[in-house]
């Protein structure tokens, strides 16, 4: 498949990427997205880039593509006229959620209101018990007779989510079927099909999205898939997945659901990817954009995969305030700080850094719109971090005036100090919340810092990578090429792969390995059927975890489980797994306690591309600047200069001397005085920590 | 140039990273504890404090009953053991309710942190352990030795060796020994944590001591909840709410005063204290009165040794706020749930149009069980269970926001699943469902309590700890809006229960408690006419209801009558 050539194509809020590999080369090209009919700007820019190449499309083997525009359909509150079909006693659980506020202090917080609306809500008389046996049959007549109303009312979704349906599905297996013989051109989604797992609120949530956004992602995928053909592309078209693994169009329409958060799921592989070429087994993946910042910690080539995820956060990204989805997802922490975070000042004189957003209307201030609040981007201008007339490949010229009357005004006055001591701080504090986050999330994962190297990209972090490494103990840091379509170039580093979950519950008391055998071979099957779709002929990886706890604990921990037939004395080996990841993550085990497991995962995935490490020594050489510009240091609050290169210029083995700027199209990369920067023979710039002289 | 805005700026940085400092000590505690009420509900706390027992950071997490509490409880710790007779490797303890967090169930661990051989600091942190002994988390004892055991201030380590001694001591006297261990242990793992954490820091930013730092972040949090204070009008307000009680009605009576950057509330008035375990703890009281306020006056200032005092709170002795030993005190959470909404009355008077109406403030946590001692025997096998569920009826209207549903406050806790209920007990859960009229009429809408109807698998009796509030006294609304609906607890064949105390639930029984709603703001009548007919829409209000409450009449289509509304309002 590699010798042809691939697209990768990337569906944003603001731009559609798109990016060709052919010849071991690559190239790329952003377009505006056309949110009335995003296969427009697709087909567009894949027209385009072939004619620029001159790829034929029939050349083309592979098409992966990734889009948030189920993530966006899911904030912006656009998806179809959904109902939901529950058990009698529960249409308000989706309502009722957690019962929890998530802002402590805030006497006037809202909840997010679900998608299906208490009229669109309907229950039947149903009930299966917590050991999936039936307390209460499914009352069909009540059914059919739903099904005429939701008819009448042009429905164009349907969510079905009985109780402990993740035990036992055949009431909602038969409900859908009574739905779809009744409704034929509504979409049905079964919530023990998506998101088979106890905790009634969550499988409600994921079931409602999957609807909710299904007739309109279809829709699209369709039009698409025709689009491409017409084009004389016939190759096959994958889709990204949240977890980091693609799949096929026939499992995306029914299970569209797992494509949100597809782009950030493509910059965590590109990271993974650049981890193998330069063999870094422990690295911190660093996207830093406009609106947020997102970290992943990935070790040994694997990103951590996390089995729940909030979307839509409506209030200052806060964990609670947006809708849970239980989907494999690559784990990753998210803050509101990017280029365009509002920075200010609170009641006890520190300063705020957002995560309120001037977004790209007005913007920051020194975009010259209507923005006069002082933004992350603006202090960057002011600290001669950013080339005013180089930004965005010179698209926007900045007028660092604007910046600093908005910094002075908004932040420097307040305080009482100097501009410059202000913009470093707005510099700073942003930095600061970006390490805390990273190593809360570091923590809540068992893991550290220790020994990580740090890879940035995004329009934002190569500006900021060099002081959060200072800040995390990190002496490495890459910027890779083409940061700006990183998540397209990751797709192309995909593997075909699909996850399944699935809820048991199981004393270790009670061992029983053929009960353990039984679901990982339903497990397997399952998952194969999916990946075979894409992969039909190559070897496949199968790895497995289990989801356990002692008992009495409300938190379950993730163990890793060997792929093998289990035996009847397995039961001790589960409990010493379980021993040695608890040990891991909270440093002690507690004797003496029982065991349980509650979910059960396996994943399929094709091999992972065998890791390619970069050619190693390059003719080094020390490269003319284009320029000078004044840097601001704020360690010692005086002007520094700074030699200015343009990265196209730069060829591997270059040794920048520090301070530097390295100026590219999409971004910059700030070379500290802590860092010594190279050219790698693949490209990427690497800053390696100078050791410090005693 | 000016180096002190880069000094400001570094001392905010250090700031910003104490307090996730402490919210990783935090997460650890949670990640690792046993009872519901510590994982599901966040019934924890974890912070840091300086040689002289003064808190620089809190974590902030479900329970505003630790606020001010824990920060008093170390000074505590130091007058038995004084900083200088710390070592290396000690770790203190206790559980007791006037000196911890105001019931037995509640460990604090106190660890001084040494770095270089000096010591730099000192972590605390609280977490609300599975049992305690005695009669269980019920409100039925009568002094606080039938509560439990009580562990005064101690060793719970002396130079890194485990006090064994204390643990067998602890393990002989709960049901859950294991589970209480693992969670004591918890507690001095996550102080741990704390500390290495904040070495890092000492490192980085090269600090022998945290007393610049310490200065700091005291003195510009005082300066600001001072200037809070001072820029709302100065006075005194006075305000008096009745509960339901156990054995009678309670009187919570409060004055609030505004002067001098200070915040004093004077709980004079109130009622004596309960033969009954709801008696309030003062430490408790503090903490509720604090967090009630805070939330008006200055919700994004941190907690810490300079806010402490800028919120008081008094009350004479033997009142079911100030409740003394040996009053029992297991569920103090009754009184202590209830006081923001006291605070709010009287802020109400200072501050239209900022406090919400009041709320069901009292959390309806179904506590069932049945097994030896608890249910009596029944012919086959009936399965032994213990079970604590977070559940809540509806919070007060806001000025300008309906009141949330089925949602806790003052307290922050989340609630258990149906499903994780009924996988881990023979409870089924038939119905939890909004309960429709609940929610107090007014130009706001109290929110909505909710319904839950509960059975038994098996053919067997079971057991309900009653602990519930606003069944007798409901939720107030406030500028001419309705009280909310009063809750209610009775059986499916129709005879009433009590809202106290332990009762069973016959075999083949269903329960059905209905949980209160929240109090309305502002008059009924000035609702929006259309927001009455999506509440009927959705089935929150009835038709019946929005006609006489709001005086809003629907038609069949189910839009506004106008011609007809219109008569029906002033």
């Amino acid at each position: 498949m590699s010798d042809g050539a691939r697209l990768a194509v990337d569906i944003g809020g603001t731009f559609t990427d798109v990016v060709l590999e052919h010849g071991g080369g690559q190239d790329s090209v952003k377009l505006l997205t056309t949110p009335d009919a995003p296969d427009r700007a697709v087909l567009e820019g894949v027209g385009d880039i072939l004619r620029r190449t001159g790829v034929s499309a029939s050349d083309v083997t592979l098409v992966i593509h990734g889009t948030t525009l189920a993530t966006n359909a899911l904030i912006e509150r656009k998806g179809a006229l959904t109902a939901l079909v529950t058990t009698d006693g529960f249409r308000d659980s989706i309502e009722i959620a957690y019962e929890h506020r998530f802002e402590q202090y805030d006497l006037y917080m809202e909840r997010p209101l679900p998608l299906v609306a208490r009229d669109w809500r309907f229950s039947v008389p149903e009930r299966i018990a917590a050991d999936g046996s039936v307390l209460l049959d499914l009352d069909e007549g009540v059914l059919r007779a739903l099904a005429g109303d939701l008819d009448k009312a042009g429905v164009e979704a349907v969510a079905i989510c009985f109780l402990h349906s993740y035990m036992n599905p055949d009431h909602e297996q038969r409900a859908g079927a009574i739905l779809a013989e009744a409704l034929p051109n509504v979409a049905v989604t079964l919530s023990a099909e998506v998101c088979p797992e106890i905790r009634e609120y969550d499988r409600m949530s994921t079931a409602c999205a999957n609807a909710y956004v299904q007739p309109m992602m279809a829709g699209y995928l369709k039009r698409l898939q025709d689009g491409l053909r017409t084009g004389g592309l016939g190759c096959p078209l994958l889709l990204m997945m949240s977890s980091g693994g693609v799949t096929t169009v026939e499992t995306a329409v029914r299970l569209p659901i797992r494509l949100v958060e597809s782009g950030p799921a493509g910059g965590a592989i590109l990271a993974r990817d650049i981890a193998g070429k330069n063999d870094l087994d422990k690295i911190l993946s660093f996207d830093m954009g406009g609106t947020t910042a997102k970290i992943t910690l990935i070790d040994d080539f694997v990103p951590h995969i996390a089995r729940s995820f909030e979307v839509a956060r409506t209030h200052r990204f806060l964990k609670g305030s947006g809708l849970p989805l239980r989907i494999p997802v690559i784990d990753m922490v998210e803050i509101g700080a990017g280029g365009g975070s509002i920075a200010g000042v609170d009641a006890m004189q520190r300063i705020s850094v957002g995560p309120e957003s001037a977004g790209s209307v007005p913007g920051p201030a020194c975009y010259g719109n209507d923005g006069t609040l002082p933004t992350v981007t603006d202090a960057d201008t002011v600290l001669g971090r950013i080339d005013p007339t180089r930004f965005a490949g010179g698209k926007v010229t900045l007028e660092p005036e604007r910046a600093s009357a908005a910094i002075e005004h908004e932040v420097a006055d307040v305080l009482n100090a100097d501009t410059n001591i202000a913009a470093a701080g707005v510099s700073e504090i942003v930095d600061e919340h970006m390490a805390n986050a990273a190593r809360v999330h570091a923590i809540e994962n068992g893991k550290d810092m220790i020994g990580r190297s740090l890879i940035a990209f995004g329009g934002a972090a190569p500006l900021h990578a060099a002081r959060l490494a200072d800040k995390l103990g990190i002496d490495t840091v890459i910027v890779p090429q083409g940061a700006g379509v990183g998540s397209a170039i990751g797709f192309l580093r995909a593997q075909i792969s699909y996850e399944v979950v699935r809820t048991r519950y199981l004393d270790l008391r009670e061992f029983d390995p053929d009960t353990v055998n039984e679901i990982y071979a339903g497990m397997r099957a399952e998952a194969e059927a999916v990946v075979r779709l894409g992969a039909p002929d190559e070897p496949l990886v199968e790895t497995r975890g289990a989801f356990m706890r002692y008992r009495g604990q409300g938190h379950e921990i993730m163990v890793p489980i060997p792929v093998r037939a289990f035996h009847p004395d397995d039961s001790n080996a589960l409990a010493g797994w379980f021993a040695e990841a608890y040990g891991k993550l909270f440093s002690r085990t507690i004797p003496n306690l029982g065991v349980e497991v509650l979910t059960w995962t396996l994943s399929l995935a094709t091999d992972r591309p065998a890791v390619e490490t970069a050619s190693s020594s390059q003719a080094r050489y020390r490269p003319e600047p284009d320029g000078q510009r004044r840097l601001f240091d704020p360690a010692n609050g005086a002007w520094l200069e700074a030699g200015v290169y343009a990265r196209l210029d730069l060829r591997p083995g270059a040794e920048i001397p520090e301070p530097a700027v390295i100026v590219e199209d999409e971004t910059s990369t700030l070379v500290t005085n802590g860092f010594a920067a190279t050219i790698n023979g693949q490209g990427q710039i690497v800053m390696t920590r100078k050791a410090v002289s005693a | 140039m000016n180096n002190s805005g880069m000094e400001q700026i570094r001392f905010q940085v250090m700031w910003d990273r104490l307090l996730a400092v402490v919210e990783e000590q935090a997460q650890t505690l949670m990640r690792t504890a046993f009872s519901t009420s510590s994982r599901e509900a966040g019934d924890i706390s974890a912070g840091v404090f300086d040689l002289k027992g003064q808190m620089l950071a809190q974590a902030v997490t479900g329970t505003p009953g630790h606020i001010n509490s824990m920060a008093r409880a170390v000074v505590h710790f130091l007058d038995v053991f004084p900083a200088d007779v710390m070592k290396d490797g000690d770790i203190y303890i206790t559980n007791d309710p006037w000196k911890g967090t105001g019931h037995l169930h509640d460990f604090t661990v106190v660890t001084p942190t040494f770095r270089n051989g000096a010591m730099v600091a000192l972590f605390a942190c609280t977490s609300h352990v599975v049992d305690i002994g005695g009669v269980g988390m019920s409100p039925d004892g009568r002094q606080v030795y039938h509560e439990g055991l009580n562990v005064p201030i101690m060793p719970l380590a002396v130079a890194g060796e485990m006090n064994e001694w204390l643990l067998n001591l602890v393990r002989a006297n709960v049901r859950e020994p294991v589970q209480v261990e693992g969670d004591i242990y918890a507690l001095a793992a996550c102080n741990d944590t704390g500390a290495r954490r904040l070495f890092a820091m000492m490192d980085e930013y090269d600090l022998d001591d945290l007393d610049a730092l310490g200065t700091h972040i005291i003195e510009q949090s005082r300066t600001a909840i001072t200037a809070a204070i001072n820029a709302l009008p100065q006075g005194s307000w006075r305000h008096s709410m009745r509960i339901d009680g156990f054995e009678e009605p309670i009187d919570l009576v409060a004055e609030l005063t505004i002067s001098n950057g200070i915040i004093h509330v004077d709980y004079d008035g109130s009622s004596g204290t309960s033969d009954f375990g709801i008696n309030c703890p003062m430490c408790y009281t503090e903490a509720y009165t604090a967090f009630g306020a805070k939330c008006v006056v200055a919700p994004d200032i941190p907690n810490n040794a300079g806010t402490l005092d800028a919120i008081t709170v008094s009350a004479p002795d033997h009142t079911i706020v100030n409740a003394p030993h040996p009053c029992a005190v297991v569920a103090r959470s009754t009184i202590g749930h209830m006081l923001p909404d006291v605070i709010f009355g009287c802020l109400h008077q200072a501050l239209p149009d900022r406090v919400p109406a009041e709320g069901t403030s009292n959390l309806w946590n179904v506590k069932l069980g049945a097994g030896h001692g608890i249910t009596k025997r029944t012919e086959g096998e009936a399965t032994a269970f213990m079970l604590m569920s977070f559940h809540s009826g509806g919070a007060g209207a806001r000025p300008k926001l309906d009141g949330l549903s089925a949602t806790p406050y003052p307290s922050g806790v989340r609630n258990v699943p149906v499903e994780i209920t009924e996988a881990i007990t023979p409870i089924v859960v038939w119905r939890k469902e909004l309960r429709m009229d609940s929610g107090g009429a007014g130009t706001q809408r109290g929110g909505l309590g909710q319904t839950m109807e509960i059975t038994s698998r098996e053919d067997a009796p079971f057991g309900i700890f009653a602990s519930f509030e606003r069944v007798l006294f409901p939720a107030r609304g406030r500028d001419g809006a309705d009280a909310g609906a009063k809750g209610r607890l009775r059986l499916g064949s129709g005879e009433e229960m009590r809202n106290k105390g332990f009762q069973t639930i016959p075999a083949g029984e269903r329960l059905i408690i209905e949980m209160p709603g929240g109090g309305g703001f502002g008059d009924p009548k000035a609702r929006d006419p259309d927001a009455v007919a999506g509440d009927v829409r959705l089935g929150f209000v009835s038709n019946e209801a929005a006609a006489r409450d709001y005086g809003v009449v629907i038609q069949d289509d189910g839009q506004v009558d106008r011609v007809k509304t219109a008569a029906k309002r002033p």
